[in-house]
């Protein structure tokens, strides 16, 4: 059946125009934050090195490693951050949800799944907005498993974690990230959309029918994009900092104090249970990517095994109590633990194989 | 009079948006009748994804992030 429209939309009756503003000032002044923004990073290690020297701390000491680290991290996740979630918001200006909505409605699976999955990277999304995109998805006629796909990819493969994984622990780590992660999402999606759950959402959700409002066409100038990134920026800087500071702040402790045997012991690619422990505890956590990536970098300088380090991360990222709460109002629990036990075997998985791997 | 209404449930930008339609209205000298909604059957029926969403007269003008105010002034206008 077609879904059907609950609302007459008609055309704009005015489309103002507005001048166009010219795009060459915002460019140049792309460019010559990009400059300062390089600059700045360029003396991150002397500035960091020169206030650690300040600190009437020992050198050497575990308090003094945990202060150059965090001194160190600070500023430079700090720096990334900016950059990454201005370019977020430039890219993301090409997409929308309701865009994303009308590619993905009466999509088979398969196909579908991976669409969603690739969508969730650049679609804007806030987990805050999860369930009107469920409900909207689902109501449209997107299917269910195509709908859990990019639930599932788009706050866990999103450019922050991308962007802090490149650059806090190198290219191949985040490529890594970007494929299991995407992985995950299209085969979870798909499982659960062969399962046929449609009748654990909740009835009103199920019931539910809605088309597509007609938009006004929206034409962004150059200039609208680059605030639009602008805009994300002071939005998203904004919200995560804290989020930023605590996670490196575990991480300096990581770095500092927890002896190196003691964490090869607990995370080592040598015990097979450290794994699903990582998921295990991972899952009810809540942390922003950019809390999470300085925590898996201390992690992975201690010599833990990289997949359980990875493994720790989506956990944390993709599943949390607070997400599953408000997934409540719409699904019910059998569907919230379907919904969970199916990524959750996907990340163990995932920790098994890159453990295995000589990387 | 202007029937608008604010689709979204309770997020921060949307009471953004709506601050910013009260703002534009009372600037212009408009008279409107302000409404938000926040039943998410409700906001799903009107066909948009993202909030917030802001509906005149019936019409949905706009859905996801906040709206530059000329583009208010646009709808209100």
């Amino acid at each position: 059946m077609r879904p059907q429209l609950l609302v007459p939309v008609t055309p704009p009756a005015t489309a103002r125009r507005v001048a166009m503003p010219p795009a060459l000032p915002w460019l140049a002044g792309s460019a010559a934050g990009l400059l300062a923004w390089g600059l700045a990073y360029s003396q991150l290690v002397p500035v960091s090195d020169g206030l650690a020297g300040l600190l009437p701390l020992q050198p050497g000491s575990p308090l003094a490693e945990a202060a150059r680290f965090f001194l160190y991290d600070a500023p430079k996740v700090l720096l990334l951050l900016t950059l990454v979630v201005f370019g977020m918001g430039v890219v993301r200006s090409y997409f929308s949800a309701e865009r994303t909505r009308a590619l993905l409605a009466g999509r088979r699976e398969g196909v579908g799944n991976v669409l969603a999955a690739l969508l969730g990277v650049v679609t804007p999304f806030c987990s805050c907005s999860a369930v009107p995109m469920f409900i909207g998805f689902v109501s449209a006629g997107v299917p269910l498993g195509v709908t859990f796909s990019f639930l599932i990819a788009a706050p866990m493969v999103n450019e922050i974690a991308l962007g802090l994984l490149f650059a806090l622990v190198g290219w191949k780590v985040a490529l890594l990230y970007l494929g299991v992660g995407l992985g995950i999402a299209i085969v979870a999606g798909w499982v659960i959309g062969r399962l046929h759950l449609e009748h654990w959402l909740e009835a009103w959700v199920r019931d539910l029918r809605s088309g597509a409002a007609a938009l006004p066409p929206t034409a962004l100038t150059v200039a609208d994009r680059v605030r639009a990134g602008l805009e994300a920026m002071r939005d998203i800087v904004g919200r995560v900092w804290p989020w930023m500071l605590a996670g490196i702040a575990v991480g300096a402790f990581i770095h500092g104090f927890v002896p190196t045997d003691a964490l090869a012991f607990m995370m080592g690619a040598d015990s097979w249970w450290s794994v699903p422990a990582a998921v295990a505890i991972g899952i009810p956590m809540y942390s922003n990517a950019a809390g999470i990536v300085p925590v898996a970098e201390a992690l992975l300088g201690k010599g833990a095994a990289l997949g359980t380090v990875l493994a720790f991360m989506m956990a944390v990222i993709a599943l949390s109590l607070p997400e599953m709460i408000i997934l409540r109002k719409v699904m019910t629990l059998r569907l919230i633990g379907v919904f969970v036990g199916v990524v959750g075997i996907g990340i163990v998985a995932v920790g098994y194989l890159f453990n295995a791997l000589p990387l | 009079m202007k029937d608008v209404k604010v689709l979204g449930s309770g997020c921060k930008r949307c009471e953004q948006a709506a601050a910013m339609i009260t703002a534009e209205a009372a600037r212009l000298g408009v008279e409107i009748r302000l409404e938000k909604v926040t039943d998410y059957a409700a906001i799903a029926a009107y066909g948009i994804v993202s909030t917030p969403g802001i509906v005149v007269d019936g019409r949905v003008v706009h859905a996801g992030g906040l709206p530059k105010s000329d583009a208010i002034a646009g709808w209100l206008g």
